[in-house]
């Protein structure tokens, strides 16, 4: 008997309640995670109009000690389960051209609004009103970029198209010898950020 | 000591490591990462059905989504995006920290009163924010935190180019001496 892929063992009922309690169980779980989320980044500060701006402006590092922070964090636990068998990575497919000009549209955008799109969510609950008109942009946004999606399959997203490859991957090094080393330079670069730039705690 | 609900802010090194904790947990009992992006691309969608008659068979884009097992619909990226407008609510209310403001302060210093332009502005903002996080499959959650947490090339490329975008963006709006009204 073949060996069960972990694909199949993903299918398996393994939650004897049936599909429609685990979707609502999922709904649930969502709520709570957004929840906790939205009170972290609220608290964090990157709600808050002048700290998203301030990033881009160079002059109030909030958001790089929050982002840095979580990807130190985040990443040993991944790595650490994933190297045990606990959880599936979800990485992006890497296009360089669509990362690249995604990346740039994206940026002019963020400078315009300020509030990124998770952070748009957070401005709005905290009372800076203005979110809502990034929403209705977001929507917009989303019909312009459907209409146009079969061109850009053919086109930019076929540019540079290497699939769901990591740094390790790229640079042949075991994850397990990656992770701790490059976890030890950004927190190098979050002590050097503290020192030499913005001392604010 | 004091309340830490009731307090203003928390250090964005604690924020920003309590984050990666709550990743650690949306992969382990979700099998998901924490992005925001595909809720709105899902509300817009299923705002599409509601509004125009029969645009699942005129648009492509539905039996695309249908064929990769994407639908658009009320899943659990939609329910964290309205639970992170909860959250922050909540956080910003225990704290007296409601904002309640339709300009921004830095906004109306350099660009005046007029909401009108803000919400222009924000809007434009908004719409290329989602096309170019639609073209890169992720935003500043997607592929800024959880992509790159995995370390995802794609994540990495992204986060590089928006940055410097975004720096280059706001400097053009409000110059250098912008920074000291931050």
């Amino acid at each position: 008997m073949p060996e069960p892929t972990p694909d199949d063992r993903s299918h398996q009922p393994d939650r004897p309640s049936g599909p429609a309690a685990s979707a609502s169980k999922q709904l649930a779980l969502g709520l709570l995670f957004g929840i906790i989320f939205g009170f972290l980044l609220q608290k964090g500060g990157v709600g808050k109009y002048e700290v998203l701006i301030g990033v881009l402006l160079l002059r109030d590092f909030t958001v790089v000690k929050v982002m840095l922070s979580a990807i130190v964090v985040g990443m040993l636990g991944i790595y650490w389960m994933h190297g045990r068998g606990l959880v599936e990575l979800h990485v992006k497919p890497t296009r360089y051209a669509a990362n690249a000009l995604g990346g740039v549209v994206f940026g002019i955008g963020f400078g315009l609004a300020a509030y990124c799109p998770g952070t748009t969510a957070v401005a709005l609950g905290q009372g800076n009103y203005d979110a809502i008109a990034v929403i209705l942009g977001l929507m917009a946004g989303s019909y312009v970029f459907a209409e146009a999606s079969a061109w850009l399959s053919r086109t930019v997203e076929s540019w540079g198209d290497r699939g769901n490859v990591t740094l390790p991957g790229v640079l042949n090094v075991r994850p397990s010898r990656f992770v701790p080393v490059f976890a030890g330079i950004l927190v190098l670069a979050l002590i050097a950020l503290h020192i030499f730039v913005d001392p604010t705690p | 000591m004091r309340n830490p609900l009731t307090m203003k802010s928390w250090s964005p090194y604690l924020v920003g490591a309590a984050i990666g904790v709550l990743s650690w947990f949306a992969f382990a009992s979700a099998d998901q990462p924490l992005g925001i992006t595909t809720a709105f691309e899902h509300t817009a969608a299923l705002a599409g059905t509601a509004l125009v008659p029969r645009v699942e068979q005129t648009n492509e884009y539905y039996p695309a989504k249908a064929t990769e097992g994407k639908s658009p619909k009320i899943g659990w990226e939609w329910m964290l995006v309205v639970g992170v407008f909860v959250g922050a609510f909540l956080s910003a209310w225990l704290s007296g920290d409601r904002t309640r403001l339709k300009v921004p302060d830095l906004w109306r210093w350099r660009f005046g009163e007029s909401t009108a332009k803000r919400f222009a502005a924000a809007f434009f903002g908004g719409a290329l924010m989602m096309f170019g996080a639609r073209l890169a499959q992720g935003c500043t959650s997607g592929h800024g935190i959880s992509g790159s947490l995995q370390l995802a090339v794609s994540s990495w490329v992204f986060v590089a180019a928006f940055f410097a975008v975004g720096v280059a963006t706001a400097l053009l709006l409000f110059g250098w001496e912008g920074r000291s009204h931050v």
